[in-house]
């Protein structure tokens, strides 16, 4: 196997006395989209948050095209970053939110533009073309001077997308991006997402959608109480499941 | 009030919800027009083919109570320009007198250094509290404490009798050697002192409103901002701030305006801001009621200055914010002239 684009080794997290994630061991190759499934509070959202270090762990390693990415090694030690270093480190990792999260007092346009032209430093010139063809390729050319508020929800999310593309990620990380929305609203968000899979982008998607995971997963992994209980191809986790949990939880949301 | 009850709209087209045909059509459709016909569709079984027409509502307690309030203004005026013992021509006479002129630019000059200082000061002393910092987070809590405990008046004292406390003020090592002095008269006198005096205590106020400014914004905005690598202080600046502006400018609007009024208490320290420059002419003079009236009058031109400041300065930051704003008056005054320049048939129904 090529070296992993994302690669988590052992990773511990508590919150207070509860093991929010056991040992959790992840491999997610250039250009693959892994999806994440699992009932509520079994540490979905917290592993993808700690791929970008929006939460730190507590032991084992994250790593982003062979980089750390909150910290520095030095023998045996992990030395935690200067925060503007884990800031230029995250700015390659994309992350799309449940609630969107996009900046109401700006444009789209201003959204899209605002994290390369502030965290990147690039042209503005290049910023604006860029965000250009990133609106026009979520299908919102028209929209690329209104306000957030103004636009639907699954607008707002396809904004969100633009918006994390924009960095130019090696990774984008999607918590939940279809939960908030109104059922007929999912679909052109999912759509989006499924162009940019087949365009190679290496995605990792926590997600209630199981036929989105079945259409375009390359691995599919089941997570329960902070641990991977399985993971593999779609047909393997979704058709053919081994553990008993999997099947437990399959059969309440297919 | 003054609103004749013929011409009262029906709830459905108030001013606000009022769909203008200037604007850009609306992603609503528009509300009905208050005075159209009930489609045929609408009416009951047996009249098809015939338009009813709609009769709004009568609402005789509100020309009542118009009426009622009409009086009342009109006795509260009369009592005010009948009486001649409020001074009217001498209070025109002040009005614009060179040295009340100097006095409300004084005034004017304390405010702003003192609401400039203050919210300089009172951002600083907000980002320390919200710091994940204990000391800073303790220190600007207990700078809060001090200056809000302690009069306004007395704060203002203390800093004009620092000489007392200090003859001297020396710049240098901490605890070390001091590189010159300078006499603590020559350095604070009565105006910087009460600048001083204002601006601290405007700053421990400031420092409460800005952070609830910053409290009021969701946290998922600053988890997107991290999540996007944007630099801190960009963070703050360009995503939290401007958020934060919505509810701090109603708050800060507050703060000025009181800071305006509440300059008068540097009299005490015989500065010639507003009140005590109409003071001196009233002892003068002994014309005191004409005097407080033109101070109060000045008073409330500020104010209003202020306050159309502050509406239009809601405005800016309520961009994005909800979906449509409603118009400025200015806006509306000019919508309903060219509506009858237009029709040529005057009258509010021209304006829809």
């Amino acid at each position: 196997m090529t070296r992993p684009m994302v690669e988590l080794r052992g990773v511990h997290k508590r919150f207070g006395a509860l093991e929010v994630l056991n040992d959790v061991n992840l491999r997610v190759g250039p250009g693959e989209v892994t999806v994440i499934i699992g009932p509520s509070g079994s540490g979905k959202s917290t592993l993808l948050r700690s791929v970008n270090h929006l939460e730190k762990v507590d032991r084992g390693s994250v790593l982003i095209d062979g980089e750390l990415v909150g910290y520095r090694r030095a023998g045996n030690r992990l030395h935690e970053l200067p925060e503007r270093e884990i800031l230029r480190r995250r700015a390659r990792i994309g992350f799309v939110f449940q609630n969107f999260n996009l900046f109401p007092h700006l444009t789209v346009r201003q959204n899209v533009t605002e994290a390369p032209l502030s965290a990147q430093r690039r042209p503005r010139a290049d910023v604006e073309e860029l965000a250009a063809r990133l609106l026009d390729r979520v299908g919102l050319a028209d929209k690329i001077d209104e306000y957030p508020r103004r636009l639907s929800g699954g607008q707002q999310q396809r904004v969100a997308i633009a918006r994390a593309l924009a960095l130019e990620p090696k990774v984008v990380l999607f918590d939940e991006p279809t939960s908030a929305l109104d059922p007929e609203l999912v679909g052109e968000v999912l759509d989006v997402m499924k162009d940019l899979a087949r365009s190679g982008t290496t995605m990792i998607v926590v997600t209630h959608e199981v036929g989105f995971a079945r259409e375009v997963a390359d691995t599919v992994v089941f997570m329960d109480a902070g641990r991977v209980v399985e993971q593999g191809t779609p047909g393997q986790v979704l058709d053919a499941p081994r553990h008993e949990r999997t099947r437990a939880f399959l059969s309440k949301v297919l | 009030m003054a609103i004749p009850p013929e011409t009262v709209p029906p709830a459905a087209a108030r001013p606000e919800t009022m769909s203008p045909a200037t604007r850009p059509a609306p992603p609503a459709p528009p509300p009905e027009p208050p005075s159209a016909t009930v489609p045929t569709a609408a009416a009951p079984a047996g009249t098809d083919g015939e338009a009813l027409k709609v009769v709004t509502a009568r609402h005789p307690w509100r020309l009542v109570s118009a009426v009622a309030v009409l009086v009342l203004l009109a006795m509260a005026a009369s009592a005010l320009i009948t009486n001649p013992a409020w001074e009217w021509p001498v209070v025109g006479e002040y009005l614009f007198a060179p040295s009340i002129l100097r006095a409300v630019a004084f005034t004017l000059q304390l405010t702003a250094l003192g609401i400039v200082l203050g919210f300089v000061i009172g951002t600083v002393v907000a980002l320390m509290r919200l710091s994940r910092n204990p000391l800073l987070s303790s220190v600007a809590w207990g700078y809060t404490w001090l200056f809000r405990s302690v009069p306004l008046i007395l704060q203002l004292l203390f800093w004009y009798n620092l000489a007392l406390l200090y003859k001297q003020i020396s710049f240098g090592v901490p605890f070390g050697p001091s590189f010159f002095s300078i006499g603590t008269m020559d350095l604070i006198g009565p105006v910087t002192a009460a600048a001083i005096g204002l601006a601290l205590h405007q700053g421990a106020y400031a420092a409460e409103i800005v952070r609830a400014g910053f409290l009021s914004v969701d946290p998922g905005q600053l988890e997107a901002a991290a999540a996007l690598g944007i630099p801190r202080t960009r963070q703050t600046f360009r995503i939290v701030l401007p958020q934060a502006m919505r509810a701090i400018v109603p708050t800060a609007g507050n703060e000025i305006i009181g800071l305006v009024k509440g300059t008068s208490v540097v009299y005490i320290m015989a500065l010639p801001e507003l009140f005590y420059q109409a003071q001196v002419i009233y002892n003068r003079s002994g014309r005191v009621i004409a005097l407080l009236l033109v101070a109060a009058i000045w008073y409330l031109i500020l104010t209003t200055v202020l306050s159309i400041g502050q509406y239009y300065l809601e405005r800016h930051y309520a961009k994005g914010a909800s979906r449509r704003l409603p118009d400025t008056p200015l806006a509306r005054l000019r919508r309903i002239l060219a509506a009858r320049a237009a029709s040529g048939t005057p009258g509010i129904g021209g304006t829809r």
